[in-house]
């Protein structure tokens, strides 16, 4: 990748300017690159996050069958499949326009609660607790999830365990741990689930149980260390959109879409999943291959809205769990009108939906109509025109395909959840920015928080742009004529 | 049927008695010898269209396709030289090229003859530039769907239509690479007023070109497609 070529657009037009580019930023799923603009005086201008690769699964697509696109759309991404495979089968159900079997939708919901619990795991504790556990200015040769293992092995081993309790589910449901799009089907799902299968998970619930309590306790006590985190990491106002229940509580599968302002006032509200185009729009900027989704009610870029687990339990009234209702009270205390605006604390929203997710799919597993065999219900074409919606790890996941008489797809749009917070990544990064990069020199602990605060945010780009290629962390410093100052690798 | 008599040949270096009159290819079967094979289908006219059955015979500087080759008295045939491997191998690879082989996107993954036999053969690439072809995909049947990306050409489908269905609904129109399998005369198929929906092109389909929507491919092949063609054929 050419980051002078990429970078020249921006740095030809502003010539005033000084420019501090961190290329690859590491340790999340995909490639990105973070762009700082100094002023004359050294102090930060702006901060950009640049996406740099393309796919484009939307083009290709266009003249497959409807019901071939959870298997295409899930190979978008190998973190987060199922949601993809979620929001597809959602969109195709409504293609055919018909309501899966109640046991279908629960499994549908199983298998997503395994998909949450593995992501979520995997953020936490092999991307993200490197930083919380050996803090910011640490060595990054030993700051990442290979040095957690050396100091820290039990704590990475329960990471290890939830994550593989999360694909346990995805594969004890559908049958593969990965890109297991075989076993979704317009209409519900191929096959029922075993008994013996329902027993081995539910035996298996109790420790993943513990573990995710444990990092919870875990984690309120490090929070402490990491006031001045907590208070700039993305701290600001924006809207929050998540789906939630007919009670408006926490929902991941199906639901109402509601959008949330700044003062917890909800602002939106889609019940028909064909509409959500009336409240959001997408606006493309010149330097990244992210488009830029806003609220439409107030336009772009005052419309900037978050969404994931942060914006999930900003916008429920409750989790609807036992234990995770009770971890959501505390959760909104850090908020006014229970909503917390620090990016920061997507880490402990995310602890957070691992608990429900646990709790969740021990409920689904006690009951016995997870057992019926009805698990698909038959239709041809009926629409021609489908919109899935599903929260997938990283927020609201949305497909919508248009198919023709036949059911091949002629038109269709991916807003992926990583997207969605395109807007706010530039506002989190140039406020971290602003408040740690105060030179011309590149030390660690500045970049790192600015590459951190995209972390929280556990953007998945394999999924927003679909890119491929190697993971580096290649980090340049211009001066205002583009010469090239300092420049660090690893 | 009448009585055949009986013929010796070597097959690989074993010693092997098959009536007259057998192919080569059976005969190798019925010894324990598998022959790899895509286009042919015990019960359906040896077509010798994949060319992965190629032998050689002693004697002969020519390779023989043995599912359309009799088994010749005293004849000594090798199946699986490094000549023979190689050629198989580029076979595959040049199968693979020739259109579109998504496995991982397509309804016949892990139960495909193409994908089975390359994993076989241990093709792990295609030396060569993949053609990646567009044709539109047609669904107009109620259930059967064809992607014409996808196909080999093996006439599998073609022929059960013909000799097994009796309707001949299918055939192939154009040449070589263009070559493409249409439906009466070159109709979509939702307006073929011939085709009966017998569903057995999609049976005998070895890849994921022909197949019904809504099914799994596991369910479309639940049986051993050869052994109810083979007792049809036998039944007329």
């Amino acid at each position: 990748m050419d980051n002078n070529d990429n970078s020249s657009s921006i740095s030809n037009s502003k010539v005033f300017e000084k420019k501090i580019v961190i290329n690859p930023v590491t340790r999340i799923e995909g490639h990105a690159q973070i762009d700082i603009l100094l002023n004359e005086d050294n102090s930060v201008k702006e901060a950009l996050f640049k996406v740099t690769d393309f796919r484009g699964f939307e083009k290709f697509t266009e003249g497959r069958p409807y019901y071939e696109m959870p298997a295409i759309t899930s190979r978008s991404c190998g973190i987060c499949p199922v949601s993809h495979i979620l929001a597809s089968a959602k969109a195709c159900d409504a293609i055919v326009g018909v309501t899966p079997p109640k046991t279908a939708v629960m499994l549908r919901r199983l298998m997503h609660m395994g998909q949450l619990i593995q992501s979520h795991a995997l953020n936490f504790f092999h991307l993200s607790s490197p930083d919380l556990l050996f803090g910011f200015d640490s060595d990054p040769a030993k700051r990442n999830v290979f040095g957690l293992i050396e100091k820290h092995p039990d704590f990475a081993v329960q990471g290890v365990k939830l994550r593989r309790f999360g694909q346990e589910i995805i594969e004890k449901v559908a049958g593969k741990r990965v890109h297991s799009s075989e076993w979704v089907q317009p209409g519900g799902v191929k096959w029922p689930l075993t008994r013996e299968r329902v027993e081995y998970l539910q035996g298996e619930l109790p420790k993943a149980s513990e573990i995710t309590k444990n990092t919870l306790t875990m984690f309120k006590q490090i929070v402490n260390n990491f006031e001045d985190e907590v208070e700039n990491f993305g701290n600001f106002p924006s809207y929050y959109m998540g789906l939630v229940n007919s009670d408006g509580g926490l929902e991941h599968y199906d639901g109402k879409l509601r959008i949330m302002d700044k003062d917890g006032n909800a602002v939106a509200e889609c019940t028909d999943a064909l509409k959500y185009q009336e409240y959001i729009g997408e606006a493309v900027e010149p330097y990244t291959f992210m488009k830029f989704p806003y609220f439409k009610k107030a336009g772009y870029t005052d419309g900037a809205y978050r969404v994931g687990p942060l914006a999930r339990l900003n916008v429920a009234s409750h989790c609807g769990t036992p234990l995770a209702d009770e971890e959501i009270k505390e959760f909104k205390k850090l908020g006014k009108n229970g909503i917390v605006h620090s990016t920061f604390h997507y880490h402990y929203a995310r602890l957070i939906e691992t608990l429900f997710c646990i709790e969740n799919a021990k409920k689904l597993l006690e009951d016995p109509e997870i057992l019926s065999e009805n698990v698909t219900s038959r239709a041809m074409v009926n629409n021609y025109e489908g919109v899935g919606i599903a929260e997938a790890p990283r927020g609201t996941l949305i497909h919508h395909y248009k198919v023709d008489t036949e059911g091949m797809i002629t038109w269709n749009n991916m807003i992926i959840a990583t997207e969605h917070n395109n807007i706010a990544y530039n506002k989190a990064i140039t406020q971290v920015a602003k408040k740690y990069v105060k030179t011309q020199q590149l030390q660690e602990g500045m970049l790192n928080r600015v590459e951190a605060v995209i972390r929280a945010f556990d953007p998945c780009l394999s999924c927003a742009t679909h890119a491929v290629g190697q993971m580096t962390l290649d980090i340049k410093l211009f001066d205002t004529k583009g010469t090239l100052l300092d420049r660090q690798s690893r | 049927m009448s009585e055949k008599s009986m013929i010796t040949l070597k097959i690989d270096g074993i010693q092997v008695s098959v009536s007259e009159g057998t192919t080569i290819l059976k005969a190798a079967k019925d010894n324990g010898i598998l022959i790899p094979t895509l286009c042919d289908l015990e019960g359906l006219t040896p077509y010798g269209g994949c060319r992965l059955c190629l032998v050689e015979v002693t004697g002969s500087p020519k390779l023989f396709p043995a599912c359309a080759t009799p088994a010749n008295l005293g004849m000594e045939v090798t199946t699986n030289s490094e000549r023979l491997k190689n050629y198989r191998k580029m076979t595959i690879q040049m199968l693979m090229a020739e259109r579109v082989h998504m496995c991982a996107v397509c309804v016949a993954n892990d139960h495909c003859e193409l994908q089975a036999l390359a994993n076989q053969l241990g093709v792990n690439h295609v030396e060569f530039e993949r053609n990646f072809t567009r044709e539109p995909i047609d669904s107009s049947h109620d259930f059967l769907v064809i992607d014409r990306n996808r196909c080999i050409l093996c006439t599998r489908c073609v022929r059960v239509c013909d000799k097994i269905e009796g309707v001949h609904t299918l055939d192939l129109k154009k040449r070589s690479k263009d070559t493409e399998v249409i439906m009466d005369l070159d109709e979509s198929w939702g307006n073929s007023c011939s085709c009966t929906g017998c569903r057995k092109c999609a049976k005998v389909c070895p890849v994921g070109a022909i197949y019904i929507e809504g099914e799994s491919i596991t369910q479309t092949k639940h049986r051993d497609v050869a052994e109810f063609i083979t007792a049809r054929r036998n039944s007329k």
